[in-house]
C-alpha cells in the first residue's frame, strides 16, 4: 500500500527537482502519445529538444529562443506575484492583447514623424493598457466580491473582439489595399522594437524580462510587500492579523500582472510581430500560467521553465513542419507538463511511504 | 496482580533530531483512570498516538490483555477496543449532531436508530445532548460531549482522553468527571491526559510522568501534592508567578459600547461591551470558547473595524486603525489560533518573527527588510522565552504548539507593548512554560503595561488578574475584582447572569 505523510518541513531537494522529474515524465507519456499517433516517439522528442539547439537550423531557431521566451518570462513573473498571495489572473492574454493596442496605436498616432520618444512613449502606453484591463476585475474584486479567476478570463475574449475590431477598423493599414491588420512597425523606425544584438533574438522585451526577473527577486525576498505578497498566500488570516491590507494587495498584485502582461504585448507587436493583426495574439498569456508553476513562482525558476516552454514551441513547430504532428498533439504535450508538475508538487509537502503490513514507519 | 487491559513495553519512536519516546514502559489496569503527565514535547502525543495506531513504535511492544497489540491503523486500534477523543474537535460546524457521529463510525446504523442511541447513551452517562442541533450552534463543551459519545457508542475498553477540560466551565468539568467515574465503575480504562495537576488529583487513580520522552516515574494522584507532580514533571523546582504592586496607572485602554457583527460563519457578534483597563492592570476575561473571545480579539488588534469612538488608546480614539498603525501606537496582540493566524505554518520563525514585529522593532528600511536583525529578533524571542527548537530557521509547523505559544507570547511580550491583548495565552502549554508565560505577562504589566488576557482556564485568571469579567454570547458581564470570588461567582458570570437578573434559571440554562 501507498500512502502519504506530512513532512515537518517542506523538503527544498524535492521543490527543486519536481520541475525536472515532471519534465522526465513529460517526455516518456508525450512519447506514448507520438507513438500512439504513429511517430516515432524517439525522434518527436528529439526533434522537439535537441534540433532547435543543436540541430541543422540551430542557428535559426536558437535567436526564436529569446524571443518567444522573453513574453512567456515577463507575463509568468507577473501572474506569479498574484499566484504567490492566491490572486488568480488568468487573463494575462487579455491584457497582452491590450497591451499591444494600446502601445501600438500610441505609435502608430504619431506616424510618420520620427523621434526617440516615441519607443518610450509607446512602452507607457503599452504598460497602461495592460494594467488597464487588469483593474477591471480587481475593482469588481474589491468592491463587489466577484471572481477574479472568471472575470479575468472572460475579458480574453473581449480583448480578442477588440483585437479584431482594431485590426479591421481604427488601426487598419490605409496603405494596406483593403487587407485586415495595422501598418507594420518594423517599417517605421522610431516605433521599431528591433533586435539589439543581431543574431540573437535579444530584444527590449527580453531585457524588461531579465530585469522583471531581478526585480521580482529582490521583493519577494527583501522586500517587505513581497513578504505580504507571501504571506497572504500562505495565511490569509495571519496576514490580516499582521497588518496587510488585502485591497491593496489584490490592486497591486492584479495591476502588475496586467501591466507586465500588456508590456510583453507591446513588445511582441513593437517586435517579432510587427503589426496588430486578427490573430497578433498565439497564447503567451496562457503559456505564461503553465511557465509560473513549472518555475515554482520563483523568478529564477520562471527564467529557466519560461526557456523550456520556449523550446517546446520552436521544437513543436518543427515537428509539426517535418514529423506533421498535429498542432493539438503539441498542445497535449504542453498540457501534460503543467499537469506532472502539480502532481508532483504533492512530495515537496509529503513523503510516499511504502507499507507493506503495518502502518507508516 | 491480574493481567493489565494494556501494558506498554520499552516503546521508542525518534524522529529526525528528536526522541520523542524513549523505553516507555507502564501498565494501564482494567477500570483505572491512569494520568499521563508531562511537558510539552516530553512525548504524550506520540505515546497516544502509537497506541491509537496513527504512529507505528520504532521498538518496543505492546500487550492487550496479554497478547501482542500492534494496531496499524486507528481502526484497527478501534475494533480492539481503544477510542480516542482528540484535543482538537474534528467535526463539521454545518452538520447535526447524529450526522457527525455516523461519519465518525465504521458501520453507521440507519439516522433514526442512531438518534435514539445517541439519545440513550446521553443519558446514562449524563451528557445531555440533542442528536438533532446543529454542531455550528454547540458549545466547546457540547461539542466535546459528541466526540465522547462518539467513542462511547464503540464501547470502548480504554478511552484515551487528551486535555479534555481546556474548553470547559468548572461546572461541564464536574459533568465530565462524573461521566468518567461512571465509566470507570462500568470498567472501562481511562487514559487522561492533562497538565491541570489538581483535576489529575481528583480523578486519576495512577499517574505516570514523562519528561523528555522517558517516564521518569509514577505515583498516585491523591497523596501526592500537585507542586511535587510539577517537579518530577519539570525536574526542577517550579516557581509560582509572583506580582508585585498593585496597579494605580491611568486609564490607557478604554472601550466603550462596542458591538461589531463577526467576520465568519458562525461567528458571535459583539454587543455592548465596555472595560478600561489602567497601566500596570491584568483584565482576566473568561467564559466558555465561542462566545465572542475571537472577535473581542479582532476588534482590539485592529484585524476588525469600528466606529473610532468604541476603542480608545490614552484618550485618543483608535477604533477606525488597522493592525499595523495599533502596532504604531503601542497596542499589540497574540490571538488563540497559533497556526495560520498569529503564525503562518509553512515561514519560518524568522519570517513569523516579521510578521508583527516589523514596525515596532525597526525590521525594515523604506520597506527593505533586515533580515539580519529580524533574525537576531527571533532567536531573542527563541532563547529569552525557552523556545524549543534546532533552529530559527524552522517552519512555525514543525514546533510543538506549546512552544509555538511560547514564540507567540515572546514576540509580542518583547515587543514592550503599552497595551497587550492575548487569548488563550497558555492552551495546550505545559504548567513549567504556562507558569514562565504568566510571569512574563505579570511582569510587563510591573512595568506599566495595560493587559487584557482572554482564557478558558479560570485557575490562570484568578491567578493572574485583578479584574474579571466573562463573555457570554458577546456580551460582557459586570467586571468585578478578583479577590474574593467564588468559582459558583464566576461560573454564574459565564453563564450570562448580570447583576440585575435573576441568577437562578440562568444558572441551570449555564449547566445545561
Amino acid at each position: 500500500m501507498i500512502r502519504l505523510e506530512k513532512r515537518p518541513q517542506p523538503s527544498r531537494a524535492w521543490s527543486l527537482l519536481t520541475p525536472l522529474v515532471a519534465v522526465i515524465i513529460t517526455m516518456f507519456a508525450g512519447g506514448l502519445l507520438f507513438a500512439a499517433l504513429g511517430k516515432n516517439p524517439f525522434e518527436a522528442i528529439r526533434v522537439i529538444f535537441y534540433d532547435p539547439l543543436f540541430g541543422e537550423f540551430a542557428f535559426y531557431y536558437r535567436p526564436q529562443l529569446l524571443v518567444k521566451g522573453g513574453p512567456l518570462i515577463l507575463i509568468a513573473i507577473g501572474l506569479s506575484l498574484g499566484f504567490r498571495a492566491g490572486i488568480w489572473n488568468i487573463g494575462a492574454e487579455g491584457q497582452y492583447i491590450m497591451g499591444a493596442i494600446c502601445g501600438a496605436g500610441a505609435g502608430l498616432a504619431f506616424y510618420p514623424t520620427e523621434s526617440v520618444l516615441i519607443f518610450p512613449l509607446m512602452v507607457i502606453a503599452g504598460a497602461l493598457g495592460g494594467w488597464a484591463w487588469a483593474m477591471i476585475p480587481a475593482v469588481l474584486k474589491v468592491k463587489f466580491g466577484t471572481n477574479e479567476i472568471l472575470v479575468s478570463l472572460m475579458l480574453v475574449y473581449v480583448a480578442e473582439q477588440m483585437l479584431a475590431s482594431m485590426s479591421l477598423g481604427l488601426l487598419k493599414n490605409p496603405e494596406g489595399f483593403g487587407f485586415p491588420g495595422s501598418r507594420n512597425l518594423q517599417g517605421y523606425e522610431s516605433a521599431f522594437n528591433s533586435e539589439l544584438i543581431a543574431g540573437t533574438g535579444m530584444h527590449w522585451g527580453v531585457v524588461a524580462a531579465f530585469i522583471a526577473v531581478i526585480l521580482s527577486y529582490v521583493l519577494l525576498n527583501k522586500h517587505i510587500l513581497g513578504y505580504n505578497i507571501r504571506l497572504t498566500g500562505e495565511a490569509p488570516r495571519a496576514a490580516r492579523f499582521g497588518g496587510v491590507n488585502p485591497t491593496r494587495l489584490i490592486l497591486f498584485c492584479l495591476g502588475i500582472s496586467g501591466m507586465l502582461a500588456g508590456l510583453a504585448g507591446l513588445f511582441e507587436v513593437s517586435g517579432p510581430a510587427g503589426q496588430i493583426s486578427i490573430d497578433f495574439n498565439v497564447g503567451y498569456g496562457f503559456t505564461a500560467i503553465i511557465v509560473a508553476f513549472l518555475g515554482r513562482l520563483h523568478p529564477v525558476g520562471i527564467l529557466l521553465a519560461g526557456l523550456l516552454m520556449a523550446l517546446t514551441y520552436i521544437g513543436g513547430e518543427i515537428a509539426q513542419g517535418t514529423l506533421s504532428l498535429p498542432a493539438a498533439a503539441i498542445q497535449v504535450f504542453q498540457g501534460m507538463l503543467l499537469f506532472f508538475l502539480l502532481a508532483l508538487d504533492v512530495l515537496t509537502n509529503f513523503r510516499i511511504r511504502l507499507a507493506a503490513k503495518g502502518a507508516a514507519a | 496482580m491480574t493481567t493489565p487491559l494494556l501494558s506498554l513495553q520499552g516503546l521508542t519512536k525518534a524522529y529526525p533530531g528528536v526522541v520523542a519516546n524513549d523505553a516507555v514502559s507502564f501498565d494501564i489496569q482494567e477500570g483505572e483512570v491512569h494520568a499521563l503527565l508531562g511537558e510539552n514535547g516530553a512525548g504524550k502525543s506520540t505515546l497516544v498516538k502509537m497506541i491509537y495506531g496513527l504512529v507505528k513504535p520504532d521498538s518496543g511492544t505492546m500487550l492487550w490483555r496479554g497478547t501482542e497489540f500492534a494496531p496499524s491503523e486507528p481502526r484497527q486500534a478501534r475494533a480492539t477496543g481503544v477510542a480516542m477523543v482528540f484535543q482538537h474537535f474534528s467535526l463539521f460546524d454545518a452538520l447535526d449532531v447524529a450526522e457527525n457521529v455516523a461519519l465518525g463510525m465504521e458501520n453507521p446504523p440507519p439516522m433514526r436508530d442512531l438518534a435514539q442511541r445517541i439519545r440513550d447513551v446521553s443519558e446514562t452517562y449524563g451528557l445531555p445532548l440533542d442528536p438533532g442541533r446543529t454542531v455550528g450552534d454547540l458549545s466547546a463543551g457540547e461539542r466535546q460531549r459528541v466526540e465522547i459519545i462518539r467513542c462511547l457508542l464503540q464501547d470502548p475498553k480504554l478511552l484515551i482522553m487528551d486535555e479534555p477540560t481546556s474548553v470547559l466551565t468548572p461546572q461541564e468539568v464536574e459533568i465530565l468527571f462524573q461521566t468518567l467515574r461512571k465509566l470507570k465503575s462500568e470498567g472501562t480504562s481511562i487514559l487522561y491526559i492533562s497538565h491541570k495537576l489538581e483535576e489529575i488529583r481528583a480523578l486519576c487513580d495512577h499517574a505516570t510522568i514523562l519528561r523528555l520522552g522517558k517516564n521518569v516515574g509514577s505515583c498516585t494522584p491523591a497523596t501526592t501534592s500537585a507542586r511535587d507532580m510539577a517537579e518530577m514533571m519539570v525536574g526542577s523546582t517550579l516557581q509560582t508567578p509572583t506580582r508585585s504592586a498593585a496597579p494605580d496607572g491611568s486609564t490607557l485602554l478604554k472601550v466603550t459600547n462596542l458591538s461589531a457583527q463577526s467576520g465568519k460563519a458562525f461567528g458571535t457578534a459583539l454587543k455592548e461591551i465596555s472595560f478600561a483597563v489602567k497601566s500596570g492592570e491584568i483584565l482576566g476575561l473568561g467564559g466558555v470558547a465561542g462566545n465572542g473571545q475571537d472577535e473581542l480579539l479582532a476588534a482590539l488588534s485592529g484585524e476588525l473595524l469600528t466606529n473610532a469612538d468604541t476603542i480608545q488608546i490614552r484618550g485618543e480614539a483608535v477604533g477606525n486603525l488597522g493592525p499595523s498603525q495599533r502596532r504604531g501606537i503601542g497596542v499589540l496582540a497574540a490571538p488563540e489560533e497559533r497556526l495560520g493566524h498569529a503564525a503562518a505554518p509553512n515561514m519560518s520563525l524568522i519570517e513569523n518573527a516579521l510578521l508583527t514585529g516589523a514596525i515596532r522593532q525597526g525590521l525594515t528600511r523604506n520597506g527593505f527588510v533586515n533580515w539580519r536583525t529580524t533574525k537576531a529578533f527571533a532567536e531573542d524571542i527563541i532563547t529569552q522565552f525557552d523556545v524549543r527548537t534546532p533552529g530559527s530557521d524552522r517552519a512555525a509547523r514543525a514546533l510543538s504548539g506549546g512552544n509555538l505559544q511560547k514564540f507567540v507570547i515572546g514576540r509580542e511580550v518583547l515587543q514592550a507593548p503599552d497595551v497587550l491583548v492575548v487569548n488563550q495565552p497558555t492552551w495546550g502549554v505545559d504548567a513549567a512554560a504556562a507558569a514562565a508565560i504568566r510571569q512574563s505577562l505579570m511582569n510587563l504589566a510591573a512595568k506599566g503595561a495595560a493587559i487584557v488576557v482572554i482564557s478558558q482556564d479560570l485557575d490562570e485568571l484568578m491567578e493572574i488578574s485583578d479584574r474579571f469579567g466573562a463573555l457570554n454570547e458577546g456580551r460582557l458581564s459586570a467586571i468585578r475584582p478578583t479577590t474574593g470570588l467564588t468559582i459558583e461567582d464566576i461560573g454564574l458570570m459565564m453563564g450570562g447572569a448580570h447583576d440585575m437578573e435573576a441568577p437562578g434559571p440562568v444558572a441551570e440554562e449555564a449547566t445545561a
